[in-house]
């Protein structure tokens, strides 16, 4: 099961860097989104915006800017809840719990193949829970959520892709020495499973477009 | 000095009236093939803590106390093992996708690390599901290893 998700995971982001190529430059102006789609369709020379008059290939590119879009929001909410586990906020991460726990459940897996959908439901499924006990749970355990949810939304992120560049970052100590994963917007270590205990610790593994 | 009569007495006729109501009983002899103990191998001193402690709420069959009989407690009882078996259920443990058994196992051992399982609601009566610090031990060490060989 874990190599299938893998090997989906790999051909998923090489479909996506593959995409991406063309705009990865404008890519890098992470809080314009707005102003990156609109460059996409820029570039490839049409302005209207309507279907219709799309060949079947550029229809593939759009629809695959859109499942980018898609998990816009899932992306917003989780890097709140990541800063506010970077700053030992409790509240602030509870409040993000629930916010993501809400757009978890908007997430429209529909555009996506048969195979995709059912992974993608699995992920949400997984990812909603751990969001709901993060809404409900003392720092110790929003952190314990906060790990297995970053490995749910990269996954979900290797399928859907994401309209940002995020950062995926390593924190070795974690979780008794196994270690743990987290996403962020900067390149810069600011580590939410310690917070002010331990800010700096870990290293960026990867750039993910 | 009358109202409060004629609410005693109201309360007494709801009081009598909610023992016809019917309550969902979640009783069932069959075990399922995806029941936890049968896809794992559980050593049979962690299946008898687990079973004890745990699948009065967490699996399809509940080992019901004769005070289930009176309402409200039934309605109680209902929505909690509902509301548990949403959670986990046992008897569906493989039905479950490998990151929802990792998810899950991870959420059982921290759950039992810091006492909110079992419920102290429940271990209250059931005196016999509550867990000594051995069994905590044992039981904690065995799902780890279990959710590492995932």
């Amino acid at each position: 099961m874990k190599r299938t998700n893998l090997a989906t995971g790999i051909l998923a982001m090489a479909i996506i860097a593959l995409m991406a190529t063309s705009c990865k430059d404008k890519n890098k102006e992470q809080e314009n989104q707005e102003g990156h789609n609109t460059e996409q369709m820029d570039d490839s020379g049409h302005m209207d915006g309507t279907m219709e008059d799309h060949s079947q290939m550029e229809q593939d590119n759009m629809n695959q800017g859109g499942m980018a879009m898609m998990s816009s929001e899932v992306v917003a909410d989780y890097l709140t809840l990541k800063n506010a586990l970077v700053s030992d906020d409790k509240d602030g991460a509870a409040t993000a719990g629930e916010k993501l726990e809400s757009s978890l459940k908007d997430f429209d897996t529909s555009k996506f193949s048969d195979e995709q959908q059912a992974e993608l439901t699995d992920i949400i499924e997984d990812a909603t829970e751990h969001a709901e006990h993060i809404a409900k749970s003392d720092i110790g355990h929003q952190r314990e959520h906060f790990d297995i949810l970053s490995k749910d939304v990269i996954d979900l992120l290797a399928i859907a892709g994401s309209e940002r560049t995020l950062y995926q970052a390593y924190c070795p100590m974690y979780n008794d020495n196994k270690g743990a994963q987290w996403l962020s917007a900067t390149e810069e270590i600011k580590n939410p499973y310690y917070g002010s205990k331990m800010m700096t610790c870990g290293s960026v593994q990867k750039q993910i477009n | 000095m009358k109202a409060v009569k004629v609410t005693g007495w109201i309360l007494l006729v709801a009081l009598v009236g909610i023992q016809f109501m019917p309550t969902e009983r979640n009783q069932s002899d069959l075990i399922p093939k995806t029941d936890f103990m049968v896809v794992n191998e559980v050593p049979k001193n962690i299946e008898s803590v687990i079973k004890t402690s745990c699948y009065d709420c967490h699996s399809n069959n509940t080992d019901y106390p004769w005070y289930n009989k009176v309402q409200p407690v039934a309605w109680y009882l209902e929505d909690h093992v509902e509301h548990g078996k949403e959670e986990l259920n046992f008897n569906e443990w493989d039905s479950y996708s490998s990151r929802r058994k990792n998810s899950k196992l991870k959420s059982i051992i921290s759950q039992i690390e810091d006492d909110e399982m079992p419920l102290t609601s429940y271990t209250l009566i059931h005196r016999d599901a509550r867990l000594s610090d051995n069994e905590k031990k044992i039981v904690l060490d065995w799902v780890s290893k279990l959710k590492d060989s995932l």
